[in-house]
């Protein structure tokens, strides 16, 4: 319990530190009022668009005035849309959550029991296999290997849609681009972890008991060697977060990674804020997540 | 009396990059219920090598051989991996050399201890857990019910080998393997310890299996004695057999250091003997301690006969050391005189 709290109040620091340091580079990148006024505009229009959002205040003030809003829900207005921010990311951030949920679940899903195979026979078929998917995962860009995913089954057989929002069929392929992103690393970790567990004591210990090798594998062995697989799902789900941008934006699945990179152009501060601080929030939440997982599958990581 | 277990001409082959390694070479050994057999001998001697052999738990890219490996009327040479499950953690059980790392992290005690039973017997939870308690206590641990909700990083070395020993235990087996058992301890708790699993050995009734570099221990617990150098079993016999008359050099210069077998402390280590063990790798002819021994002779380069100075102890030499005596300050006496004393 003590546990918990103290990784939940870490964590609320760290989601603070975060959007402060968000918030004071992306004032610092270049003047908002100018980004909002336009080319055309003259030094008078400027000078009223500043004090009109207040940015003539000091920084900090208008950083606390921007959190407390916030908190409340309240994102401000987005600058390009003139529509409250809270509205316009709320449908966005459901697509990029279902595409990343879904791209940690297949990254997982393939690559722990593929790392658990290859470890299990090294060096044999399975392992060069696993082996291969993983090289051919870091050594192949998203943007490629999507469209390659769209040639073969949007254009050759005509099975998935190649872009939209319209269904579960439009997330199959996003959803296999980014776990495949994430995938190698597990996998990796896995076999390795799994290779380590599976020569120690304990291991010797419960064959000596008489357990089958299932149990051993499973209940012995992958116990431990997944712990360290936890937190680096919880860190590659970050990653996803930001390899959803590219995502998104092949398959044209409008999602938060896409406003972020359209608001990005656009100088759109309130969205990009706003959005930096959920992803930051997201990202936060896994890591809490995963910990709370590993202080459960691990006792030795309970002490306070 | 009926043995439990019977071994003839075990042997275990290791292939490695430079040739095999023949780390077990043509053991023999029998037990019968309620017997202990100490096998003694220096590191790298085979002797978790033969444990593991028997269990069925050998490395994978071991190789074992017998020409007899027999457990209660079964012959564990040919048995299924199913059939081997199911004698193991049931009849036959195992104690290892590293209590620190043997149990796993993830479980709490009383998860671990119930493990066996809950897979071999058809028992409930509860009566596992009723059984766990039952053996912290025999083993000696206070406060035995709290225990079972403990992580194995919360109990120290000595207390997570008792857990070992109450683990091994749990379904009252018919034979128990303890490799060094206590090696890794702390030398004040190792005779405790080793008194804890000798007095409960007996108590169950149980075989034994014992390998320790204690020679104290094995004066005092031993019905058999095996003395193992480089893969083999150069001497063996009954413990009063071994420690009164020792025949082979090897055996003869590891009593050397005990003054009064029988009534050394426990805690006394091997006499060291100088040189080093031969590599077993590839083909090897002759005796393997020849290059340590200070009576060999030419004839030492080849097959070595085994001798028995008296009905079964044995020893492999060539020479017929029953005629020379071995006394307390190291010499060896050309008496012929056998008086069985030192
Ligand atoms: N998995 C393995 N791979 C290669 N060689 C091995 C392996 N296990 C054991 N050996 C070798 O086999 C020989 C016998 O090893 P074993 O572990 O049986 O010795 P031991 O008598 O138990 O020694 P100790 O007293 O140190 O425990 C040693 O030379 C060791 O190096
Ligand atoms: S066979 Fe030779 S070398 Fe070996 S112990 Fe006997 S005398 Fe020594
Ligand atoms: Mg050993």
């Amino acid at each position: 319990m003590i546990y918990t709290l103290k990784r939940l109040g870490l964590a609320i620091l760290v989601a603070l530190a975060v959007s402060m340091l968000s918030f004071t580079l992306l004032h610092l990148s270049g003047d908002p009022a100018s980004a909002i006024a336009g080319e055309s505009a003259t030094d008078a229009d400027i000078a009223a668009i500043r004090a009109f959002y207040g940015f003539d205040r000091p920084l900090i003030v208008q950083y606390a005035d921007w959190l407390f809003s916030a908190l409340r829900g309240d994102f401000g207005e987005s600058y390009y849309f003139q529509l409250p921010v809270a509205q316009l990311i709320g449908d966005r951030l459901s697509i990029t959550m279902t595409l990343g949920i879904c791209g940690i679940t297949f990254a997982i899903l393939t690559a722990v029991p593929l790392g658990v195979a290859a470890a299990v026979r090294p060096n044999s078929m399975i392992d060069r296999v696993a082996l291969f998917i993983s090289v051919m995962g870091q050594a192949m860009p998203s943007f490629w290997f999507g469209l390659v995913l769209v040639v073969i089954f949007s254009i050759k057989f005509r099975l998935l849609p190649p872009s939209g929002t319209d269904g579960w069929q439009n997330f199959v392929m996003p959803t296999v681009v980014l776990g495949y992103y994430a995938m190698p690393a597990i996998m990796r970790l896995t076999r390795a972890g799994m290779l380590d567990v599976l020569s120690a004591d304990y291991v010797r210990t419960a064959r000596a008991k008489g357990a089958s090798e299932m149990r051993v594998m499973f209940k012995h062995a992958l116990r431990n060697a997944i712990i360290p697989v936890v937190s680096l799902s919880a860190v590659q789900m970050g990653f996803m977060l930001g390899g959803s941008i590219v995502v998104e934006s092949i398959f044209a699945l409008h999602g938060a990674g896409y406003l972020a990179w359209e608001s990005i152009g656009r100088n759109d501060l309130p969205t990009v804020q706003a959005l930096i601080l959920i992803f930051a929030l997201f990202y936060i939440v896994f890591t809490f997540l995963s910990d709370l997982l590993n202080a459960w599958l691990d006792p030795r990581m309970r002490v306070g | 009396m009926d043995n439990i277990l019977s071994v003839r001409d075990l042997r275990v082959d290791i292939p490695l990059a430079g040739g095999t390694l023949h780390a077990v070479r043509g053991l023999n050994f029998d037990l019968a219920r309620g017997e202990t057999l100490c096998i003694v001998g220096e590191s790298g001697s085979g002797k978790s090598l033969t444990s593991l052999a028997i269990m069925g738990l050998l490395p994978k890219m071991a190789q074992r051989r017998a020409d007899k490996l027999e457990f209660s009327g079964i012959d564990l040479s040919s048995a299924k991996n199913r059939q081997m499950r199911s004698l193991r953690g049931d009849r036959i059980s195992m104690i290892f050399q590293e209590p620190m790392t043997s149990l796993n992290p993830a479980y709490t005690i009383g998860d671990q201890l119930t493990e066996a039973l809950l897979l071999h017997r058809k028992v409930g939870r509860k009566a596992a857990e009723a059984r766990a308690i039952e053996l912290l206590e025999k083993v000696g641990i206070t406060a035995a019910a709290s225990r079972l909700e403990q992580y194995p990083h919360q109990l120290s070395g000595g207390l997570r080998q008792r857990v070992m020993i109450a683990m091994a235990l749990m379904a009252e087996p018919d034979l128990i393997i303890a490799d060094e058992p206590t090696t890794a301890l702390d030398v004040t708790i190792q005779a405790q310890i080793l008194r804890l699993l000798v007095d409960l050995q007996r108590e169950m009734n149980m075989a034994m299996i014992l390998i320790t570099h204690d020679l104290g221990v094995v004066a005092r617990v031993a019905d058999k004695v095996a003395i193992m150098y480089a893969g083999e079993v150069i001497e063996s016999g009954s413990s009063k057999d071994v420690f009164t008359a020792p025949q082979h050099p090897y055996t003869r210069g590891l009593l050397r250091c005990i003054p009064v077998p029988g009534k050394t402390k426990p805690g006394e280590h091997l006499g060291s003997i100088p040189g080093i063990v031969p590599s077993l790798i590839g083909k090897t002819q002759g005796c393997a301690f020849r290059g340590r021994c200070d009576v060999a002779i030419d004839a030492c380069a080849h097959d070595i006969p085994e001798r028995a100075s008296v009905e079964g102890h044995l020893y492999r030499c060539v020479h017929d050391n029953s005629q020379t005596q071995f006394s307390a300050s190291g010499e060896i006496n050309t008496t012929s005189q056998s008086e069985g004393r030192l």
